[in-house]
């Protein structure tokens, strides 16, 4: 096993795969312990779902660089919902719903229509659920990943503290003088490019999985903001590696391992939880 | 010169005016109680102080050199905040955010702070729990000392002793007066017609009648009547 693993690992795409996976866990789970707090965890499900319709809509038009179409259109997405999610006139909810179910019809209205594939249940299935579309990842890819988490990360540290003020009385927080909704903004614009990027990793469906799990798990265990942050990276990126790892393996889904370990990481720290207390 | 002064306020939602012509000053030093029923916009008052929202007409005036990101606000509290994973430390030193400007880490000093005001409200044993394993009470000190890291000049407190039992409901009060009589402005939303006429020294009320003035102008109102009886 550890030879074959060895073996692999000899492979450039694999390594690739490794990179990108941990990389994306890491930024996913930072920005989940916000998003769940913020009862924004849905968010992540929709731009998702954005992304795949923003897929659909460049491979219509046969773009080869897809970036370019998707990522303006996710972020711009995000920035809209968090504008209703805040206007109190229009369900917050309500709208990510909408947006999410529409871009969803609308991706795979588009490739239906416009498909020269023949194969197209199968390649709307990789769109969605992920499956290898990690292993064929390229140079350029990797590197604007490694880029973007970079920037994510020191983003992150940076506004550590008006993130967690903003998160947890926003009212208190505005009051402060803090331009809240410059900081609700940035959220959104980093959970989108962060969307986007896990889309290779685990396809649109299972985003939010990757989102929402570290965060939850983490909060079964920990009562500091703090401390579940970084419990909620370790574990996430912890659970990429053996799912890429296992999926490797066992050549099973990237996408749907790393999830069931995400699950399973879920399950171990609820019994943590649940002894401790 | 008062450090707030409110002319000609109405304060709603959606041009929808709940309360018209607010006028009161408040100076350094004063304990203003802001009384009413449910519904009748005290809440709705203090976020318009705040700038959490616009007035609908009117003027709000900062005195003494007051900055508006100056006034410590404990909240009415929502239910997001209930599960939430923050202990008390990460709480109080959020408070310190405001003076920090555009520095991103906490300094030394912020962190002094935090220290004091825990002390000051005696849960300096307790900062490193986590806020929602707190009992009401407990909870309403941490956002106080939160309050406190924000200002020691003015304080706006939103039913600060809601839901708390007689003998905690006691200690937060005095806790208040001891504040007060070190010099911290108090503007205080109470359904508490006792506590309100026992520590303020101005009453606002606000609802069908609007009535500003000191205690003893109000017990003799006919606002300040109707509620003693
Ligand atoms: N976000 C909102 N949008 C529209 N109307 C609101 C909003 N919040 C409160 N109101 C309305 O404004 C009025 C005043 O509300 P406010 O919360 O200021 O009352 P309050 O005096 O603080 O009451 P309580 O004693 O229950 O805390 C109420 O009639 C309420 O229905
Ligand atoms: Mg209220």
């Amino acid at each position: 096993m550890m030879t074959k693993l060895i073996l692999y690992l000899q492979y450039p795409f694999v390594r690739y795969a490794l990179i990108v996976g941990v990389l994306i866990a890491l930024c996913s789970s930072l920005l989940g312990v916000t998003l769940v707090l913020k009862r924004f965890s849905y968010i992540g499900d929709g731009l998702s779902h954005v992304a795949f319709g923003a897929v659909a809509i460049a491979s219509v038009l046969n773009l080869t660089n897809q970036m370019l179409i998707v990522l303006p259109v996710t972020v711009l997405c995000a920035i809209l919902l968090l504008r209703t999610g805040s206007n109190a006139k229009i369900r917050g909810d309500a709208a990510i719903a909408m947006i999410s179910v529409g871009a969803l019809a609308f991706g795979y209205l588009l490739m239906n229509i416009f498909s020269t594939s023949s194969n197209l249940s199968g390649d709307i299935c990789s769109t969605l659920f992920g499956s290898t579309s990690i292993l064929t990842l390229t140079k350029t890819e990797v590197l604007l990943c490694i880029f973007l988490s970079i920037a994510v990360v020191i983003i992150f540290i940076l506004f550590y503290n008006r993130i967690f003020a903003v998160t947890f009385d926003e009212n208190f927080a505005r009051a402060a003088g803090i331009n809240a909704g410059l900081y609700n903004l940035m959220i959104a614009v980093i959970t989108a490019v962060i969307i986007v990027l896990a889309m290779n990793l685990v396809g649109s469906l299972l985003i939010s999985a990757l989102v929402i799990f570290p965060a939850l798990s983490a909060m079964r265990v920990f009562k500091s903001f703090r401390s579940v942050t970084i419990c909620s990276a370790v574990l996430s990126v912890f659970c990429a590696l053996a799912g890429i790892v296992l999926s490797i393996l066992f050549a099973t889904p990237v996408g749907s391992t790393i999830v069931a370990a995400d699950a399973a990481a879920f399950a171990v720290c609820c019994l943590a939880g649940w002894i401790k207390s | 010169m008062p450090l707030i002064t409110v002319s000609g306020l109405s304060l709603g939602y959606d041009s929808n005016a709940i309360v018209k012509d607010l006028n009161f000053t408040v100076n350094e030093g004063d304990y203003l109680c802001v009384v009413g029923e449910n519904g009748s916009g005290k809440t709705t008052l203090m976020k318009t102080l705040l700038s959490l929202q616009e007035p609908l007409a009117g003027k709000i005036t900062a005195g003494e050199g007051l900055k508006k990101n100056e006034i410590g606000y404990l909240p009415q509290q929502t239910d997001v905040q209930r599960d939430f994973p923050a202990s008390v430390r990460e709480i109080v030193l959020s408070g310190c955010q405001g003076r920090n400007g555009s520095r991103p880490f906490y300094s030394k000093k912020d962190k002094e702070l935090a220290e004091e005001n825990m002390r000051l409200l005696g849960i300096e044993g307790i900062s490193g729990k986590c806020y929602r394993e707190l009992s009401g009470g407990q909870q309403q000190r941490v956002l106080l000392a939160r309050a406190l890291c924000a200002t020691r000049r003015i304080l706006l407190l939103d039913e600060p002793a809601a839901g708390l039992d007689p003998v905690v409901t006691a200690e937060m009060y005095d806790l208040i007066r001891d504040l007060n009589k070190n010099g911290v402005t108090v503007i205080m939303v109470s359904h508490d017609m006792d506590a309100a006429l026992k520590y303020a020294s101005h009453i606002l009320h606000i609802g069908d009648v609007i009535f500003f003035g000191t205690k003893d102008e109000y017990l003799n109102s006919d606002a300040g009547r109707w509620a003693a009886v």
